[in-house]
């Protein structure tokens, strides 16, 4: 069931546009901001919504790279792994941020506290290699800033 | 040198609210263009040679020019701005939204009012977080102060103004792919013709131009053609934000003359190579553009210089690559990224590019064959342009294509020895 707060979310949506599908983009996001990913129960209640098949729904769902159909971390680490951030040395920073989460690209923090996800460019190659983490972008990164900002989210290093 | 685009920025990088652009002379043009005929303004903005700042190029005021006007014109029609910059290397979109969205507002003002459109929307990448909050805060101060909505400053022209934030994949980028994202589809793009400009959005008729493009217009009818004109050094007009990343003194952006060369944006702006770098090669545009080497340093970066070079200005942001970084390993990287975000709408890029990458692993792991690069070099051909339905895989076998020819040697060594010879280097490894 959408809970009230997604349904009042999808409602004022549809009013931004003309036909209630091209609200879709939207609602997934509504669904996703109040449970993390969109599971199969979400998806078939804004299917309804905004009258549209389940599967039509879904193929729009998993065509985006942010719209998650699994469950994912509280935060998400999105880190830009293409050709400027590569150059200015994306691979060190992944690394690192592998060994202190213990996680490989796509995989989530046994404590369920970060997903780290490797995204194309993030419009920040001026100050690769860069990553967002909710609505923060970092910028000019390298391994030994990484532990500073992984401890804003909550990570301990022991 | 005049910067009409960036030159009221404000060095702390917040954004103009609605009464600073006004002292700085904005939605003045909106004034004057309201007082124009629609035609006049598509005329000004042709003249103009304003020229697609997306990456194509394509005139302007020409691709207004095929919109149905007059009365019996089907409606409603769109104006939509391309704000989903991401072509991995080009960042200049961003700064344009961040940090003067009403520039961008009084933009589509003037250019939806010149097709009389109906309903704009700004199609907005997610990951550009600042840039969202800010263009929706200035649209409604648009609205407050009636420069959109009904009746526009007490003119008989109206215009619906949305913002629409997407979900993460380039292919949105693509203007018929954007389309069909907008209606709530997958992102694949659609056949042309029908162009947009006469079945566009929902089947009406529509233009989609991108965001530095749309900036440029209120300082064209500001300030008038021959002005426009002069600011360049080169037959297309205006000004460039031009943008350097990789290991140089000072990635950034710049907006200088039209027709600026490589070398004055590579040595004077970005500084030339950090010390203990020596220069490769450049992508001039965003990663679907061919190499240019130092040979090429002469080349006036604008449309028909660098594709006389061999290559094409793109979206004239370069990404430079310095002697430690692997060629095969830089290409491996670009193709990986074109082959996840196919949109696998046709067979030649979905199968294709998935190939050229496990090729291009092959080779940079030491497992490469000698037919290799006749099957790479098979790929850039069959990639191309009219093979496949969109220019994301020729797009995409631009860097292959000039690559393949340029290095060669290194790829010729690699399957030599079995080996990357850059082995060591951090950021030469590959991404998994
Ligand atoms: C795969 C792909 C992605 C694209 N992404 C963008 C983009 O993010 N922004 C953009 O303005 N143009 C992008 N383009 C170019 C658009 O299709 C279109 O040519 C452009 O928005 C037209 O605007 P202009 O005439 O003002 O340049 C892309 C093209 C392709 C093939
Ligand atoms: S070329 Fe690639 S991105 Fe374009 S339609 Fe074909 S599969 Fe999709
Ligand atoms: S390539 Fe990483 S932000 Fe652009």
């Amino acid at each position: 069931m959408l809970s009230d707060q997604e349904k009042q979310g999808i409602e004022a949506e549809l009013e931004n546009y003309e036909h209630k599908r091209a609200a879709c983009v939207e609602a997934l996001k509504i669904i996703q901001r109040s449970r993390g990913w969109v599971q199969d129960d979400g998806l078939h209640d804004a299917a309804l919504a905004l009258g549209m098949t389940e599967e039509e729904l879904d193929g729009v769902a998993t065509f985006y790279n942010l719209i998650f159909r699994r469950p994912v971390g509280r935060h998400v680490i999105l880190i830009c792994n293409t050709i400027s951030c590569w150059i200015m040395g994306y691979n060190p920073v992944r690394e690192h941020l592998s060994r202190r989460l213990e996680i490989e690209p796509g995989e989530t923090s046994a404590d369920g506290r970060f997903t780290l996800l490797p995204v194309p460019c993030l419009g920040a190659c001026d100050h690769g290699p860069a990553m967002m983490i909710g609505n923060e972008l970092y910028g000019d990164l390298t391994p030994g800033r990484i532990d500073a900002i992984l401890e804003k989210y909550g990570w301990e290093s022991d | 040198m005049e910067r009409p685009l960036t030159q009221h920025m404000k060095p702390d990088g917040s954004a103009l609210d609605i009464s600073e652009y006004e002292k700085t002379g904005g939605y003045r043009a909106v004034r004057k263009a309201l007082t124009m005929a629609p035609k006049e303004i598509q005329e000004m903005v042709r003249n103009s040679n304003l020229r697609g700042r997306g990456g194509a190029g394509f005139n302007t005021g020409q691709k207004w020019s095929f919109v149905p006007m007059g009365d019996d014109a089907p409606r409603p029609k769109y104006l939509i701005c391309n704000a989903d910059e991401m072509e991995p290397g080009t960042f200049k979109d961003r700064m344009l939204v961040e940090k003067n969205p009403h520039q961008l507002i009084e933009g589509m003002i003037i250019s939806a009012f010149a097709i009389q459109a109906d309903i704009a929307y700004v199609f907005l990448r997610d990951e550009y977080k600042t840039a969202g909050r800010r263009i929706a805060g200035a649209i409604s101060e648009a609205y407050r102060s009636n420069y959109l909505g009904k009746n526009i400053l007490g003119s008989d022209y109206s215009l619906d103004f949305h913002l629409h934030t997407s979900a993460g994949r380039y292919m949105c980028g693509e203007e018929t792919a954007l389309l069909n994202a907008l209606e709530g589809k997958r992102a694949t793009p659609r056949a042309k013709p029908p162009f947009p400009q006469t079945s566009g959005l929902w089947g009406k008729p529509t233009v989609v131009n991108n965001v530095e493009t749309l900036c440029n217009v209120p300082h064209i009818v500001k300030n008038g053609v021959e002005w426009y004109k002069g600011l360049s050094r080169s037959e297309d007009g205006g000004t460039k934000i031009y943008g350097v990343s990789g290991r140089v003194k000072r990635p950034g952006l710049w907006e200088l003359p039209m027709g600026t060369t490589v070398r004055e944006i590579f040595d004077e702006h970005a500084g030339g190579m950090q010390d203990g770098y020596k220069f490769r090669c450049l992508i001039p545009g965003g990663a679907s553009t061919e190499f240019l080497t130092g040979e090429h340093f002469d080349v006036k970066m604008d449309f028909d210089s660098v594709m006389k070079a061999g290559s094409r200005m793109g979206t004239g942001t370069m990404i430079v690559l310095d002697d430690t970084i692997c060629p095969v390993g830089a290409l491996y990287n670009l193709e990986l990224f074109f082959a996840r975000e196919s949109c696998g709408w046709c067979t030649p890029c979905r199968e294709g590019l998935p190939w050229v990458v496990r090729i291009l692993k092959a080779i940079e792991e030491g497992h490469g064959e000698p037919d290799d690069l006749e099957k790479l070099e098979m790929h850039g051909k069959f990639l191309w342009l009219h093979f496949t339905y969109c220019a994301l895989a020729p797009g995409a076998m631009e860097p292959l294509r000039s690559g393949l020819k340029l290095f060669r040697d290194e790829f010729e060594r690699h399957i030599k020895e079995k080996r990357c010879p850059y082995e060591n280097v951090p950021a030469a490894r590959m991404n998994v």
